[in-house]
């Protein structure tokens, strides 16, 4: 597998957006207002969040809210330098730029359809650049977790809590 | 069934008086003097605190994390991996290529492991004595310091059937002529159920956090809860340890106070874990003429493969890790192409979902499958190989650290070949599909397709999914100062009246669960300790 043309330019935007991410991308977001009792994501980082979440988890009637907080509360129980990376990447995703030329997609997050969506998912599990795989890792571990740490999920994968241990915890 | 509760050991503990302060709540700087001071409560620090607090000694607890006992313990993932590991059990190699399961509360690692309990294999320990120079780690001269922690945590052979996660190690190996064993676990009346990495609700597990610390509590040592150690305080001739400079954390175990703690001793005892020890040596600009500190820090870097049967296998129910397989460790030389150990990891909802590679309708319907699902790991024995010299412990510019470990070539070989090994064992018990957890894999139905696909996956960060539950070294022993950090009782080269005593000292990984390792050569150490000190 080459570097074709393309994803070298790509690779160039790649790097100096990111470079930028935690300058001014962030500067020119600081102060988006947070939907009601979210702590880290912004309006926009959610609408990322709740249209990967069905596309990324293969279930397409998944409860979008309850994934959006529990992402929200994930990154919240992360180190503050780790904060600062997941920070990154969302003002990255949610940027037009770097929505149009990291995340490949033409459209606005809220208009993308599934397959583009999925199409984005796909180029990043296996791009050839480590730092867009890693923003498919996680992307895919808050939104694998935020999903299935939640009770609601379990009855979908067969899975339970033994009931006899649970009503004698102290 | 009666609906007895279960008791809480440590909710009687703080009633009878124990002296415990959470450094969240922490008014006012505090200032503080004892014989001894321990930075960490995990597998090395309990078994010292109850060795020095049982000598007489004065003995002050310091953790990172909070004090979580039974009764917070509830089974849940959402809330234990947050309250009880280090980054929420997301700690991550500077790459991004490792992600790390480590302990993070009062009993450390201790109150998250799965309960394996192996001793230092003999074949490690001639390598240190070889090639270390190591000369007085014999078995004989270990085996009461074994004897004596393996007495103290209860290990003992499990009676129970293995669950069928792990028995399908036991069916594999036996009808390929593997060989294979059962695994000795350190538990009191285990009522068998599988959450031992999220707290054990029932206090069999017999962590830290039921058995040393409480002793070294009723014999009247001091432990603070959520204070970082954040630096040493060294005399002006950098020959001793003159203090420990604490940080208060907030109830969210993470943000400052601001309140400072601050405790002069005349012994101070290492044990944050060979992440968080070498860290606070660098943080603290310690005596390192040589380079030694955090270099070498091992991982027994883990590959994974999953499998569909046909049989439930249920595995998150029932005790976690109970057969293992040691044929891959023997069938090259010790420092020759990586060896392997074989085990079975318990398998719950989030932990899965972080873990598989994939998205979309393949990653649904293999969430879906859990009930159906067995998992296989391979722990990988770094650190023999020339060419796998671990990593390296740094410091981000916030203090925190950050473990530099690059994948080296000898360590990706040993994980292609293991993903063969484990399809190899999961087909022959039985498995319909098998699926090495890697982003470009996907599961197949015969071990010829799993070869052929096991042979083309690349070997790269970010797509094969490489754990770790055991950090090693970065503070090893030697013989000479040139060589390590510490001598063989765990005594800092260059600072007097400074040990360590957790898996830091260890001079290559274990080749095995460390656990017993830590505890008795923690318990060795401490007792060099107490003896110097009553001297």
């Amino acid at each position: 597998m080459r570097l074709s043309r393309r994803q070298l330019l790509q690779a160039g935007v790649a790097g100096s957006l990111v470079l930028a991410g935690g300058g001014w991308l962030a500067a020119s977001r600081k102060t988006l207002p947070r939907p009601g009792g979210l702590r880290f994501l912004t309006a926009d980082d959610a609408v990322v969040v709740s249209v990967l979440a069905p596309v990324l988890l293969g279930i397409p009637e998944v409860p979008r809210a309850a994934v959006v907080a529990g992402v929200d509360a994930a990154v919240l129980s992360l180190p503050r330098p780790v904060q600062a990376e997941v920070r990154e990447l969302f003002d990255v995703l949610a940027h037009p730029l770097g929505r149009r030329w990291l995340a490949g997609l033409r459209d606005d997050w809220r208009e993308a359809t599934p397959q583009a969506l999925s199409g984005f998912l796909g180029r990043w599990q296996t791009s050839r650049l480590a730092l867009l795989r890693s923003g498919f890792q996680a992307l895919h571990s808050l939104i694998g977790a935020a999903w299935y740490g939640q009770p609601a999920s379990w009855e979908a994968i067969g899975y339970r809590q033994p009931q006899h241990v649970m009503e004698r915890l102290p | 069934m009666s609906a007895d509760r279960i008791p809480d050991p440590i909710a009687e503990g703080l009633a009878r008086g124990w002296k415990v302060r959470d450094g969240a709540t922490l008014a006012e700087d505090l200032q503080l003097t004892a014989d001894v001071v321990i930075v960490g409560t995990g597998a090395g620090g309990g078994m010292a605190a109850e060795t020095l607090a049982q000598a007489g000694l004065d003995v002050i607890l310091l953790e990172e994390g909070g004090l979580h006992s039974s009764r917070d313990f509830r089974l849940d993932e959402a809330r234990a991996y947050p309250a009880l590991y280090q980054e929420s059990a997301n700690r991550k190699t500077a790459d991004k290529g490792i992600t790390i399961l480590q302990g993070r509360t009062v009993g450390g690692s201790t109150v998250v492991n799965w309960t394996t309990s192996f001793r230092t294999p003999a074949d490690t320990l001639a390598w240190w004595r070889t090639h270390h120079g190591l000369t007085d780690l014999t078995e004989a001269a270990l085996a009461p310091w074994f004897d004596a922690a393996e007495a103290r945590v209860g290990v003992a052979d499990w009676q129970a059937d293995p669950n069928p996660n792990n028995a399908v190690i036991e069916r594999g190996c036996q009808a390929l002529g593997y060989g294979f064993g059962r695994i000795r676990r350190n538990v009191r009346g285990c009522w068998n159920l599988g959450y031992c990495g999220m707290g054990c609700p029932t206090n069999a597990k017999q962590s830290m956090l039921v058995t040393t610390l409480p002793a070294a509590l009723d014999r009247g040592a001091r432990l603070l809860t959520r204070v970082r150690a954040e630096r040493l305080l060294m005399s002006p001739d950098r020959q001793r340890v003159e203090a420990v400079l604490g940080q208060a954390l907030a109830a969210d175990g993470m943000t400052p106070t601001g309140r400072s703690v601050r405790i002069r001793a005349r012994e101070v005892i290492l044990a944050g874990g060979a992440i968080g020890t070498p860290a606070l040596l660098l943080r603290s600009g310690a005596p390192d003429p040589w380079l030694r500190t955090g270099a070498r820090t091992f991982l027994h870097p883990v590959a994974l493969s999953g499998a569909v049967f046909g049989t439930r296998i249920e595995p998150y129910s029932g005790a976690p890790q109970t057969v293992y397989s040691d044929h891959f460790l023997h069938t090259q030389p010790v420092d020759g192409p990586l060896g392997y150990k074989l085990e079975a990891p318990p398998v719950h909802p989030l932990i899965l979902a972080a873990t598989l590679s994939g998205f979309g309708e393949d990653y649904r319907r293999l969430m879906t499958s859990m009930p159906h699902l067995n998992v296989l790991l391979a722990l990988l024995r770094d650190g023999f190989h020339p060419h796998s010299p671990g990593g390296q412990v740094r410091l981000r510019a916030d203090g925190t650290p950050l473990l530099d470990y690059p994948l080296t070539d000898a360590v990706w070989d040993g994980v292609r070949r293991s993903w063969l090994t484990m399809a190899e064992v999961q087909f022959a018990a039985g498995a319909r599909q098998v699926l090495p957890v890697h982003e470009q894999a996907h599961p197949v139905s015969t071990l010829a397709e799993a070869r052929r696909m096991i042979a083309e996956l690349p070997l790269v960060s970010g797509l094969a999914r490489i754990v770790s539950a055991h950090v090693m070294g970065g503070a090893a022993m030697s013989v000479r100062p040139e060589e390590g950090v510490v001598d063989s009782l765990g005594r800092h080269w260059q600072l007097d009246n400074l040990t360590i005593v957790d898996g830091s000292v260890f001079p290559t990984s274990i080749g095995a669960n460390p656990q017993v390792s830590v505890y008795a050569f923690a318990l060795r150490a401490a007792s060099a300790v107490r003896h110097r000190m009553k001297a």
